[in-house]
């Protein structure tokens, strides 16, 4: 393994690198990341491997054809991808069956497999390349981009996009002061949730006098249903690792630290792996490119406690502490791991760093909006027809990343809202959703960006319902050290399952509002201080909702089980037994010819008949806050012939 | 150590460098509230009762007194509207737990806090912690300690070490403001070494 110890080497190893691949061969690019991999990519991988085999590729030195197992590029909805250069062929839902047309036709006939590729759903037309499907075309992937054309665990891959040159450009034409400069230049915020300018944050590190520094990627990523960071980390480790090397040297760190929870073992392993290769080439290590920064990164494992994703919790870990909060000030800047100054930034905002060294400051604050610069990942879940992670510029309107990106709601449902920011973010309804998205203008409607959480809910979703689910989520992650945040959770927790069952009473909001007020104002970390905003954000825009379940018992959405029943409309029954053989409590009475009647003492209100109810009989219904009617005598419940007695 | 000038409750005080504002208070006087604190102990910063309202840079903020450094100009209140509140919020949520604490109810008396307000949930403990940063810090036993987290934390002694440890100390029962400390103890001791209490106490 060649040791790089200048720009000039690094260049000319690039180069070396460049000149032995060929851009004209056909390079078979397929999504190995944790959500494609879920949806069997390995046995996908293993079948085109084969395919080649069989089909005698692997003699054909002119048609033979590389194979990269990638990480995430996003389009999760739509996996096992997988993407064929030069041409960029994108094909979706690709299984191991498809392997053997895949090499026929794509690589061996220079066909395109028409069933494979993307089609809208408005029309029929089949898009071909990657960059043209929908969700990828309104999307700025500027971070994410690379993830489809580099193998995570082959430096080289890295390499050949331009990888490692801004740091050398860094550590080699720049002093610290001028990378601190244009990283302030740009106004990177941090992306792990509050949007504190990192350049500032650096700078509190760098000017304490302590010698010894350190510092940290947060890569605890832990909110539910986002995975940004784990895609980066796991697709493209090394622009993370070129990110901390750079604010490491800005800061005056010669000790870094990458904190990733367990429960990301591809994380772990791609960037344990690029840890050791960025050691072997000389980018970590003594005397790195011949500049005289010295620098070394480990990686720790997280143990699978949320809070650890609150920077001094995350120190007290690391220290091999429980991982409980500490009072700010002093801010790990003055006072962090070992007591000594510390830069926690996550992962998503070291990767911006390489960035923003590579093309300046400018090309930065180019894009986004007055306060918030560059772009930012969601990881855009729930009921949205396109799920995934997108990257898209700062100040993009809510509605386009929903509609145009997303593809809108599903199943012809109507939008209600988008919660975003995980268990510390808030809901926002229809009426926002022209916002500009950024760090302020999010905050102004009762939401924060978070490091990126994205949910879209639709009609069905009940609000409580959503207050009660981050509340029990925090519940189980508060470390329960300070009493706001254990006690203000515990009782908020159950006054909301109080009004889900119908137990709610008349000022239940108010108190709800009350202690929300106090949680957040007394608690000690961030976790505390943001936990009530679940809570807020549904009252302040589904108080209606709210009132519904207190005051008439009913929920609007038909989701709290015990404020809802089932029935079945004699007029439209058929008998047709699905739901009667379905129901998992024997509620429903009935038989062949014989309209089903559901007994309401045996019912456990799990809604099973009213989806399996074809639609067009659509004879269950759904009630809540209104009286079931009385059952069908059951002398008049036989049908005779077509018509019903 | 440099002479800080601070405001507390509209009053010049002097403090040293390094102080908290609980410390700082309490020189001239000024009580604040607080549970888990203990001189002796490092702050916590667990119960927030004592929590103050402090001025800084043009802003107002909320910060517990015993872990707040003191510094100049600074300008702190340690009664206010939002102080109050959160007090006496704190003290109801704590009462639910422990109804009968002495601490808790002469507190409640002042915050005004309903000790009916909240369904009972009688655990006996408000988790300050005193206990298990007292056997840590002061006597470096560490017989007793924390379980679980969020609203399923406890204390609780580990028997190995308390039954060892336990029998010529006992310094914490004191110290716990709602006397559970001592009843862990005891139910520790009857689970794990039953009929050991009627024997004589070991010679160390």
């Amino acid at each position: 393994m060649p040791r790089i110890n200048s720009p000039a080497e690094l260049e000319e190893f690039r180069q070396n690198v460049l000149s032995k691949r060929d851009p004209q061969k056909p390079c078979i690019s397929i999504c190995t990341g944790t959500g494609c991999l879920a949806l069997g990519a390995a046995k996908v991988v293993t079948a085109i491997k084969e395919e080649i085999k069989k089909q005698g590729l692997e003699s054909k030195v002119k048609v033979k054809a590389d194979i990269r197992e990638t990480g995430c590029p996003g389009f999760c909805e739509q996996g096992p991808l997988l993407v064929i250069y030069p041409e960029e062929i994108c094909y979706l839902q690709v299984q191991p069956g498809d392997a053997k047309e895949i090499i026929s036709e794509t690589i061996l006939a220079r066909k395109v497999v028409d069933r494979l590729l993307y089609s809208g759903s408005e029309t029929d037309d089949k898009i071909v390349q990657e960059s043209e499907i929908p969700f990828y075309k309104n999307q700025k992937r500027l971070l994410i981009g690379n993830n489809i054309k580099i193998d995570p665990k082959s430096i080289e891959d890295y390499l050949v996009v331009g990888g490692y040159k801004a740091l050398s450009k860094a550590l080699c034409e720049d002093t610290p002061e001028r990378v601190l400069d244009q990283v302030k230049t740009a106004n990177l915020r941090g992306r792990g949730g509050a949007g504190f300018p990192a350049g500032k944050k650096w700078e509190f590190t760098r000017n304490s006098r302590e010698k010894t520094k350190y510092v940290i990627v947060n890569a605890d990523e832990g909110d539910p249903g986002a995975f940004m960071d784990r895609a980066l980390l796991e697709g493209n480790p090394h622009s993370v690792l070129e990110g901390l090397l750079i604010g490491a040297y800005a800061i005056g760190a010669h000790h870094g630290y990458i904190y990733v929870r367990q429960e990301y073992p591809l994380a772990v392993e791609n960037a344990t792996i690029a840890i050791r290769q960025a050691e072997e080439y000389g980018f970590l290590g003594k005397n790195i490119l011949g500049s005289g920064f010295d620098f070394t990164v480990h990686l720790h494992q997280g143990a699978g406690a949320f809070v650890c994703g609150e920077e001094t919790s995350l120190l007290m870990s690391l220290e091999g502490k429980p991982g409980e909060p500490n009072q700010k000030p002093p801010y790990p800047a003055v006072k962090g791991l070992w007591g000594k100054p510390t830069n926690i930034n996550n992962v998503e905002t070291w990767a911006n760093v390489p960035l923003i060294i590579n093309n300046g400051a400018e090309f930065f604050t180019s894009i986004g909006t007055e306060k918030s610069k560059g772009t930012k990942i969601f990881s855009l879940v729930g009921k949205v027809n396109n799920t995934g992670l997108v990257e898209v510029p700062m100040g993009i309107t809510l509605r386009d990343i929903i509609y145009e990106i997303g593809g809108g709601v599903p199943g012809g449902k109507k939008f209600k809202a988008v919660q975003t920011g995980g268990p510390s973010g808030g809901c926002i309804p229809e009426e926002h959703l022209d916002i500009k998205v950024d760090f302020d203008e999010l905050a102004k409607v009762g939401a924060i960006m978070g490091s990126g959480g994205m949910i879209v809910m639709d009609e069905d979703t009940c609000m409580v319902d959503v207050a009660k689910y981050f509340l029990n989520f925090l519940t189980d992650e508060s470390c329960g050290k300070c009493s706001p945040c254990r006690e203000g959770i515990r009782q908020m927790l159950k006054i909301l399952t109080n009004i889900s069952q119908g137990k709610g009473k008349e000022d239940d909001v108010e108190l709800l509002q009350e202690m929300a007020e106090i949680t957040r104002d007394a608690s000690l970390c961030a976790l505390g201080g943001s936990a009530p905003n679940p809570v807020l954000s549904t009252i302040r825009y589904f108080r209606d909702e709210y009132e519904a379940h207190i005051k008439e018992g009913k929920c609007p959405a038909f989701v709290c089980r015990d404020l809802i029943n089932f029935c079945i409309d004699p007029e439209k029954c058929t008998a047709c037994m699905i739901c009667l053989r379905k129901c998992p409590a024997d509620a429903i009475i009935g038989g062949k010819k014989q309209i089903h009647v559901i007994d309401q003492e045996k019912c456990t209100n799990c809604g099973t008949c009213y989806e399996v109810c074809p639609p067009r009989f659509a004879a269950v219904r759904r009630l809540s806050g209104e009286r079931v009617p009385p059952p069908v005598p059951e002398e008049e419940r036989t049908i005779v012939g077509a018509s019903k007695k | 150590m440099s002479e800080i000038l601070l405001q507390i409750d509209g009053n010049e005080v002097k403090a040293a460098e390094g102080m908290t504002i609980l410390e700082a208070a309490r020189s001239a006087g000024v009580t604040i509230p607080t549970l888990c604190h203990l001189e002796k102990l490092t702050p916590y910063g667990a119960c927030r009762i004592c929590t103050v309202e402090v001025d800084i840079g043009g802003r107002t903020g909320l910060f517990p007194s015993c872990l707040y450094p003191v510094a100049e100009g600074l300008v702190v209140r340690t009664r206010s509207d939002r102080v109050d509140r959160i007090r006496k919020m704190i003290l109801e949520w704590q009462l639910s737990h422990a109804p009968d604490s002495e601490q808790l109810k002469d507190l409640a008396q002042i915050y005004g806090a309903d000790k009916d307000r909240f369904e009972k949930e009688p655990s006996f403990c408000i988790l300050c912690g005193l206990c298990v940063r007292y056997c840590a810090e002061v006597k470096k036993k560490y017989a007793v300690g924390f379980n679980d987290r969020g609203p399923k934390r406890e204390i609780a002694f580990i028997a190995e070490v308390a039954s060892k440890e336990c029998w010529n100390c006992k310094e914490c029962f004191p110290l716990c403001p709602t006397s559970y400390a001592q009843a862990a103890y005891v139910l520790t001791e009857a689970l794990a070494f039953p009929g050991r209490a009627s024997e004589p106490i070991p010679k160390e």
